[in-house]
């Protein structure tokens, strides 16, 4: 593949005119509609269950009604045969009572009754606890990155990069705000796991800009990191596609427990691609980044100048 | 040389690669559904076995093979069906002083079990099984040891004739009335000596001294408190016959219990979450029973109901606690009536013993407490707490002086009896435990889970595999190799470590799969530009590995960072994904630099070339 000759950063602001809409656009739907929190981090009881026929859902709900369980949520999981059932914290019933009771009601008067596939129960402290751990995991890595990236690079350059990343992050959040998918545990170390490998891809052409730096001389800053975002396109290109491909292995056969687990990687590494190509250059220059960042400064002799 | 390895690199590489693959061959061979009884204390006789076995064969259910050993039976069969089936059957035959255990034999022949390779251990959502998190309530702990200090203060006092007026517990003191000042001196002094525990203060009523729990005493208490729900847990998970199960300690008063293989969740429930303790008290006899139905109950006396719904008296002091209990057997005495015998530790025996000597003849009651949530409603609003239920399960007569072991008789039958023996072996619980998380994952859906995760697996394996190959040609196919032994790698560390494997592990080894042939892609793409600046092959391998090192180094960190970060944060499943992530990042730096390098070098090395198939 001959080395492409696009001219990524004069046409920066197309890219960044569409990054802005979309990041505006999740933004708006997070501060509106908000994540649908799974009941990892709300607290709540879930049970999943398999019939041998599509399940009549509507006939689970009255069920449900008629015991007492008017809040229950009743949605098929995957197939028409497997019923996902949400209950919110209920006051002083144990979990152990609840899903017994609300299995033996959904079964009661039924001719083959329905296989358990899962319960989850998780009490309102231990929820608490387990946002609060999603946040700082979610904070200590942040800071741990912003701290390397700026050690082994320029700040600039780091900024750059958790902006890119940042938006990554924006727009997959984005995404499932708008479409009300669930946000558990799982989805939240895909969240993480899109973090690490947005800013591998960041890094990897924030390598090459900076091999330039110093190698190219008498190029403008602006051409000099547009030879570089074509020079490592392949490369760039070519890793997403591997991990794409796995991704949509995943995605269709991995099953409906880790479905939004690998829709938040599928999307993540598209977008992540995206942003190293696209945002994560023209950030870095837009915060002023130059070749003379780079250069290790020489040492002012004027203060011993006038001893003997 | 250029592109040359030395041998010593070579064989290392070789090794490292050939005792990945010893280590990673137990995953090939299946588990048995199995079946595993032993005795409580004892060891099986042949006799017992060969019963057992022809118990089973007469079912017709197909039976893989039997295995008598060490005092043990283990019976593999062909499904969890037939599994549960032979379970069931057998609990019921050999009742309740035998363990019947489920459990998941694995099939790894011996030259392999030999040099300790094992199978990667399943997590529940691959297994099935049940996951409690519970939380100890320390706070009541400290409450009970409050009311303990509070009766042994009363005896203490009485005993060494220092009159008082009042001991009581008042707003988290215990307050000590005196009847004359001048016995201050003489409370102080024994206070120092017998309850160190203790906290003294001295308010300005010059009569009245305030007791409260010191800190450190208090610390220690909510330790054992854990410690002690810990013990009996794992007694009590015992007894529900679970093969391989897991409790841990998380944090300062939460408990994890994890059940592999268990189907019937809501007798594990019943087991675990019921939260219960037990007294001992002396039965009041002087006192009118209905003086206290109609409800005046006379000073000193608590008004129980037995099993059997008879009222009956109780004195309020406690003697002993389900804490101090250390054994219990189910037998008969030597009338041949049902009895459970009794053994205590040092406090309980030494406060038994005191207590017989003046209470020869005289009724004792087990007094059975548990604790059940509870929601009432309370001017209009939901008000959540727990309500306390008391029985009177058993009722003895105290025979004779004794204090380390006894006899309790006055039980019904010899059902009974082992039931009694049963709880009071398997421990009362020295705080109440509540279950704060449960997670149950049915054993259907496990192997489903496995089944989707090997299919993504290869299927997303085979997908790179062919992509490699027809876009990077030689160097393709050597990329390809790297992978095959990278995943080999991962699956041989995940086994020797005994890593937990869940399903989102399986996606991070998914994960690892795409992108490990980042660091290969970096490395070919960095030696085709070489190539294209027109160097020379050789010059432009050696470049190529040499420019890209630093690239994979800083692009491979960040990933790891955020492994660990999960992985210290995680819990459950999202931990399993955490160290899959860890391991494989680590193994594909290994691979992609040395283990790629090591096959160009045997291909190119030393070799004039023209072209790179690349």
């Amino acid at each position: 593949m001959k080395t492409t000759t696009i001219n990524f950063i004069g046409n920066r602001h197309i890219a960044l005119i569409f990054s802005g809409l979309l990041s505006f656009a999740s933004i708006i739907s997070l501060a509106t509609q908000g994540l649908h929190m799974g009941i990892d981090f709300t607290g709540g009881t879930l049970i999943e269950v398999g019939y041998q026929q599509p399940a009549d859902l509507n006939a689970l709900r009255l069920k449900l009604d008629t015991e007492g369980f008017e809040d229950a949520t009743v949605q098929n999981f995957g197939t028409a045969k497997d019923v996902l059932i949400r209950l919110k914290l209920q006051d002083g019933v144990s979990s152990a009572d609840l899903s017994t009771k609300v299995l033996d009601t959904i079964n009661k008067d039924v001719a083959q009754p329905a296989s358990l596939r899962r319960v989850e129960f998780v009490g309102p402290q231990v929820g608490d606890d387990l946002a609060e751990d999603g946040f700082l995991a979610l904070l200590y890595s942040s800071l741990a990155i912003l701290v390397y990236i700026a050690w082994r690079f320029e700040w600039k350059f780091s900024l750059g990069a958790i902006i890119a990343t940042f938006h990554d992050v924006i727009v997959t959040l984005g995404l499932f705000s708008i479409l009300g998918l669930e946000f558990d545990l799982t989805v939240l170390a895909a969240v993480l796991a899109l973090i690490g490998y947005s800013l591998n891809d960041t890094i990897v052409v924030y390598d090459r800009i900076r091999e330039n730096f110093r190698a190219l001389r008498d190029i403008s800053t602006e051409e000099i990191m547009n030879i570089s975002v074509n020079v490592t396109l392949s490369r760039t290109i070519m890793t997403s596609l591997t991990v794409l491909l796995v991704l949509v292995s995943l995605f269709f056969l991995g099953g409906q427990t880790i479905h939004n687990f690998s829709l938040v990687l599928l999307f993540g590494v598209f977008f992540g691609t995206y942003s190293s190509i696209f945002i994560a250059s023209p950030a870095a220059l837009m915060l002023g980044i130059s070749p003379a960042d780079l250069m290790i400064p020489v040492k002012d002799n004027s203060d011993i100048a006038h001893l003997p | 040389m250029q592109n040359h390895y030395s041998l010593w690199k070579n064989i290392s590489i070789i090794l490292v690669f050939l005792i990945s693959i010893i280590y990673s061959l137990p995953n090939l061979y299946g588990d048995d559904p199995s079946v595993q009884v032993s005795h409580i204390v004892n060891k099986l006789t042949q006799a017992q076995a060969s019963d057992i076995e022809s118990t089973i064969k007469n079912t017709g259910t197909p039976l893989k093979t039997f295995q008598f050993k060490d005092g043990r039976v283990l019976a593999r069969l062909t499904n969890t069906d037939d599994q549960m089936k032979i379970a069931d059957l057998l609990r019921d035959k050999m009742g309740n002083n035998y363990t019947v255990a489920l459990n998941l034999a694995p099939t790894t022949p011996s030259w392999l079990q030999a040099i300790g390779a094992q199978a990667m251990y399943l997590g529940l959502d691959l297994r099935g099984g049940v996951h409690f998190l519970l939380e100890v309530d320390i706070d009541a702990a400290v409450k009970q040891a409050e009311e303990r200090y509070n009766d042994d203060l009363r005896l203490a006092l009485r005993e060494a004739k220092i009159h008082y007026q009042n001991v009581s517990k008042d707003n988290g003191f215990i307050k000590v009335i005196l009847k004359d000042t001048n016995d201050k001196a003489e409370l102080l002094a024994l206070l120092g000596k017998d309850f160190r525990g203790l906290t003294v203060t001295e308010p300005e009523a010059a009569e009245q001294v305030w007791l409260k729990i010191s800190e450190a005493d208090s610390r220690e208490i909510k330790k054992s408190a854990v410690a002690q729900n810990m013990t009996t847990l794992r007694n009590r998970v015992n007894e529900l016959g679970v093969a391989e199960p897991v409790i841990q300690q998380q944090g300062v008063n939460r408990i994890m219990v994890q059940l592999p293989g268990v189907q019937d969740t809501s007798r594990a429930k019943e087991i675990l979450g019921t939260t219960a303790t037990l007294e001992y008290r002396l039965v009041d006899t002087e006192h009118d029973v209905q003086q206290a139905v109609s409800g005046h109950p006379p000073i000193g006396s608590r008004l129980y109901y037995e099993k059997n719904g008879n009222p009956i008296l109780l004195d309020k002091r406690i003697i002993i606690t389900g804490d101090q209990i250390v054994d219990s057997a189910s037998s008969s005495d030597d009338d041949g009536r049902p009895s459970v015998s009794i053994s205590l530790n040092g406090i309980g025996a030494s406060k038994m013993g005191k207590l017989t000597q003046v209470s020869i003849g005289k009724p004792m009651a087990v007094v059975f407490i548990e604790y059940k949530n509870e929601t009432r409603i309370v001017n209009g609003e939901k008000v959540r707490h727990k309500e306390k239920v008391e029985k009177v399960i058993s009722v003895a007569t105290i025979q004779g002086v004794f204090s380390k072991r006894f006899q309790t008789t006055g039980l019904d039958s010899p059902q009974e009896a082992r039931n009694l023996s049963l709880l009071l072996r398997a421990g009362a619980l020295a705080a109440p435990v509540d279950i704060v998380e449960e997670r149950t994952v049915g054993p259907s859906l496990g192997q489903d889970n496995i089944d989707k995760g090997m299919m993504s697996f290869l299927v997303g394996f085979a997908l790179v595999v062919f992509f490699m190959a027809v876009y990077y040609k030689v160097f393709g196919l050597i990329a390809n190799a790297a992978l095959a032994f990278n995943v080999v790698i991962v699956v041989a560390i995940l086994s020797m470590l005994q890593a937990t494997l869940t399903l989102p592990g399986i996606a991070g080894i998914i994960l690892t799969v795409g992108m490990s042939v980042d660091a290969n892609v970096l490395i070919f793409e960095r030696i085709k530009e070489e190539i294209n600046n027109g160097n020379t092959p050789q010059s432009s391998i050696f470049s190529g590995y040499d420019k890209a090192f630093a690239t994979i180094l800083d692009s491979h960190f960040t990933n790891l960072v955020v492994a660990v970060v999960l992985f210290a944060f995680g819990t459950g499943s999202v931990k399993g994904f955490a160290v899959t992530l860890i391991i494989g990042i680590l193994s594909s730096m290994f691979t992609a630099i040395t283990g790629t390098r090591m096959i160009i070098n045997w291909i190119y090395g030393n070799k004039h070339v023209e072209k790179l198939s690349i």
